[in-house]
């Protein structure tokens, strides 16, 4: 295999790895800031026990998150030279401001809110929490727009010619706000919360079906379910917003997420399908002239087709991106319906009457993963042949100098690394959920002086 | 060129960058080199308390890596990506050391079986010296150049990276690192595991002394471009005469105990061994030794001047914000390491 396209798997797979983590990060961070508030709000310990017992969670998902996330930094360099010669200038000061205001916040609190229980004062670590959970989202922030950048470049004039060319930015605000950014780091918020959110839920059912914790994870599973309700919903706008950013900026992508071929024709919106790209049709469900609906709110406008495009500038993929985007969208109204009708159950104080109810909220935890993943997937080679779209073709953006066998054996290395990575991660989350949550809390004791510090901070 | 006090804004990027690398070395080197140090404690409780020296603060201090990366990338986008895609294979095993240093800090302490601990323990250890020994590796080879052709594409083989040079600087970082982790454990330690580290942290100083007198002996000889700035311009030679009275002072510090003053000695010889392989470098930032004309500097690799004024504007302020809660972090986990219930 080529140079690119071992890269391209090598990317796509240390970045997919990666992201099962960040989101959940962010997602169990407004968790736990909405029970460490409880705590300091109502005074009762349980929920003292519960914010400690997912600090210990979370701390296990942070750590793998940064161990994973370093690789991406650099993998910029190692495999994508071109890439980042040409859009240094641009991405470049979104990164390194991640890095300063973002991941350097994170990262310092990070050890007052695992470490600082007994060391600080119950204020002050609250702060430290609410720290930890801004940090991560600031980091998302950067993170995405400098993706969005690539999807819808603003902001930027390019300067040279052929493999010499680059981006040099003209106008920092117009780069970071450019067209797609906002509802995309909404987007991305708002599926970091539904991971977060589900993950606590899981957990909390877990709990009930094998009735232990039950007053400590009732509460848990009553807090994630707030936030996973208002979430659930949010995603529907902030989902639709972007895919009208996607007719709008990147049309081709948009043609081949519906799998709607020709050039300009009103267009359908599929339930689910297949897509035959030769014989260019959709074999499926579908609600007619939805998309054009969707898009321009009448059922006239056309669409621009992926026949409307030049071959070489056409998403290869097309069934892959058809899929992957569907899958999203199956999964998000599931979790609209299942959180709302959980709250239904709650409103008739049925919550946890039901046992197929807590099975089917245990698993739940699964559904933000897979539909965080296929949205990236159905993002990213949506775009392709591009990775700046419509400036440079992902086919010119690898590292010369590197040699496919050396891209070989650092894919295999990260295979089996990542493998060892995930096992581990997930013998050790299923340790510490079995373990629990500390059932005797220990008195927490506080010296003067951090007393001091907390009253300081008040 | 746009100049700031009379600087021009690469300069000004070349001096932060210089810092931030010049702060991680300070902040990671110590908990790398505590790692380097980790298989010589032999008991568990000894294993756990270094340990935990660490397990507050060494995230935070990793963070200096991801400043500094982004840093590169963002004023300097040509030489992050010559550099990176020329030391392809170095920096992939840099990056799963990494990962599996993180990973065995994580996980050490979950299980108490012996062989977990064990195995986490080499696997803590190794990538540890593993870690400092490639900083070293590419340090290196970036101060006696590599082969770059006019576009600044790599043009040397895979294995180019191992020369006898940069194993040297390899090795003397690791002694640096050893030295420097040696005297922040001490700090943190009591009883009979700070007796230890006092004789430890006596050999790891011998060491580091030994392998920088021969790294710099053998640039001093063989290697005449890392030496011309401060030969040819005389104010520049208390630089040097300041490293060697810091590495003293280590030593004299170290005789009478006076740990946190060693500690800040060797935070400062790293300070000065920087400060004189940036002079030396300046304005070059990766020499072609294919030919000199080809070498990257800090002004044919740098960002435009529009985006150096926004990092600079954005270091400026998110520095000191940094620094205010790294000390606020450090402060909170002063003195001795206690192990509780929330420990690694």
């Amino acid at each position: 295999m080529s140079v690119e396209i071992l890269s391209r798997i090598q990317f796509a797979f240390t970045v997919a790895f990666h992201y099962i983590y960040p989101p959940l990060s962010i997602g169990l961070g407004l968790v736990m800031v909405l029970m460490e508030g409880q705590y300091l709000r109502t005074g009762e310990k349980v929920y003292h026990q519960m914010a400690h017992f997912f600090t210990k969670i979370f701390a296990l998902i942070f750590g793998i998150g940064v161990a994973t996330g370093i690789v991406m930094e650099f993998e910029f360099g190692t495999n994508w030279a071109t890439y980042s010669r040409y859009v240094g200038d641009v991405f470049g000061s979104a990164l390194a401001a991640e890095g300063i205001f973002a991941f350097a916040l994170e990262s310092g609190f990070l050890g007052v809110l695992l470490f600082g229980w007994n060391k600080v004062g119950p204020r002050v670590h609250f702060f430290s929490t609410i720290m930890v959970f801004l940090g991560s989202m600031f980091s998302a922030i950067w993170i995405v727009v400098a993706n969005s950048w690539q999807q819808t470049p603003a902001g930027f004039h390019v300067v040279g010619e052929g493999m010499n060319a680059r981006a040099e930015i003209t106008d920092f605000w117009a780069m970071v706000f450019n067209p797609s950014a906002i509802d995309r780091v909404l987007h991305v918020w708002i599926g970091s919360f539904l991971a977060g959110s589900f993950l606590v839920i899981s957990i909390s059912a877990w709990y009930l079906l094998k009735k232990r914790h039950v007053d400590l994870a009732q509460r848990s599973f009553k807090i994630a379910l707030s936030v996973a309700a208002i979430a659930s919903l949010a995603q529907l706008f902030t989902g639709s917003r972007s895919a009208e950013i996607v007719a709008e900026h990147q049309p081709a992508k948009l043609a081949a997420m519906e799998g709607h071929f020709d050039s300009l024709a009103v267009a359908d919106m599929y339930l689910f399908g297949w897509v035959d790209r030769d014989a260019q049709k959709v074999y499926g469900l579908k609600i007619p002239k939805g998309l054009t609906f969707l898009l321009h709110k009448d059922f006239s406008t056309p669409v621009r087709g992926l026949n409307s495009f030049a071959m070489t500038d056409r998403p290869p993929m097309v069934n892959f991106v058809f899929q992957m985007y569907h899958i999203m969208i199956a999964i998000g109204m599931f979790l609209i319906f299942w959180s709302w009708f959980l709250m239904w159950l709650w409103w008739r104080k049925k919550l946890f009457s039901y046992n197929w109810v807590l099975i089917v909220s245990a698993w739940s935890v699964l559904l933000p993963q897979i539909a965080n993943q296929v949205g990236w997937f159905a993002a990213e080679t949506g775009r392709q042949p591009w990775v700046v779209y419509g400036l440079l073709r992902t086919s010119d953006a690898f590292s010369k100098t590197v040699t496919a066998n050396q891209v070989l054996f650092s894919l295999i290395l990260f295979t089996i690394v990542y493998l060892l990575l995930f096992t581990l991660f997930f013998y050790m989350l299923n340790k510490k959920i079995k373990h629990g949550p500390a059932t005797e809390d220990r008195d927490i004791q506080h010296s003067p002086l951090q007393q001091n510090m907390a009253n300081l901070l008040d | 060129m746009e100049t700031f006090i009379g600087v021009d804004y690469s300069t000004w990027w070349f001096l932060v960058l210089g810092a931030v690398f010049t702060g991680y070395a300070i902040l990671d080197g110590f908990d790398l080199g505590a790692g380097a140090l980790h298989l010589f404690f032999r008991k568990e409780q000894s294993r756990r308390i270094a340990l935990n020296a660490i397990g507050p603060v060494w995230d935070g201090n990793e963070v200096w890596l991801v400043i500094g990366g982004g840093a590169l990338f963002a004023g300097f986008p040509k030489v992050y990506a010559s550099l990176l895609s020329a030391f392809y294979i170095p920096i992939m095993l840099f990056l799963v050391m990494l990962i599996f240093r993180a990973v065995s800090i994580e996980f050490r302490s979950k299980e108490d079986m012996k062989w977990w601990r064990a195995t986490w323990d080499i696997s803590y250890s190794v990538s540890s010296i593993m870690l400092a020994f490639l900083l070293g590796i590419v340090l290196g080879n970036v101060l006696l150049g590599i082969p770059l052709d006019i576009d600044g594409n790599y043009t040397g083989n895979w294995l180019h990276f191992i020369n006898p040079y940069a194993v040297m600087v390899g090795v003397t970082t690791l002694a640096l690192f050893m030295m420097h982790g040696a005297i922040y454990l001490v700090m943190k330690t009591e009883d009979k595991l700070y007796d230890k580290l006092t004789q430890l942290v006596q050999r790891t100083t011998i060491f580091f002394v030994i392998s920088i007198i021969m790294v710099s002996f053998y640039t001093l000889l063989y290697i005449p471009h890392l030496s011309e700035s401060i030969k040819s311009n005389p104010w520049l030679f208390p630089i040097p005469i300041l490293m060697i009275l810091a590495i003293a002072n280590i030593t004299r510090q170290v005789a009478k105990k006076k740990y946190l003053w060693a500690f800040l000695s060797s935070a400062f010889t790293m300070s000065m061994l920087l400060t004189i392989v940036a002079l030396e470098l300046y304005p070059i930032m990766l020499l072609s030794s294919t030919d000199p004309a080809f070498s990257l500097t800090v002004y044919n690799a740098s960002s435009s001047q529009k985006s150096l004024g926004i990092m600079l504007t954005v270091a400026a302020i998110g520095v000191p914000l940094v620094a205010v809660y790294t000390s606020f972090v450090f402060w909170t986990f002063k003195g001795k390491v206690k192990l509780d219930e929330t420990s690694y």
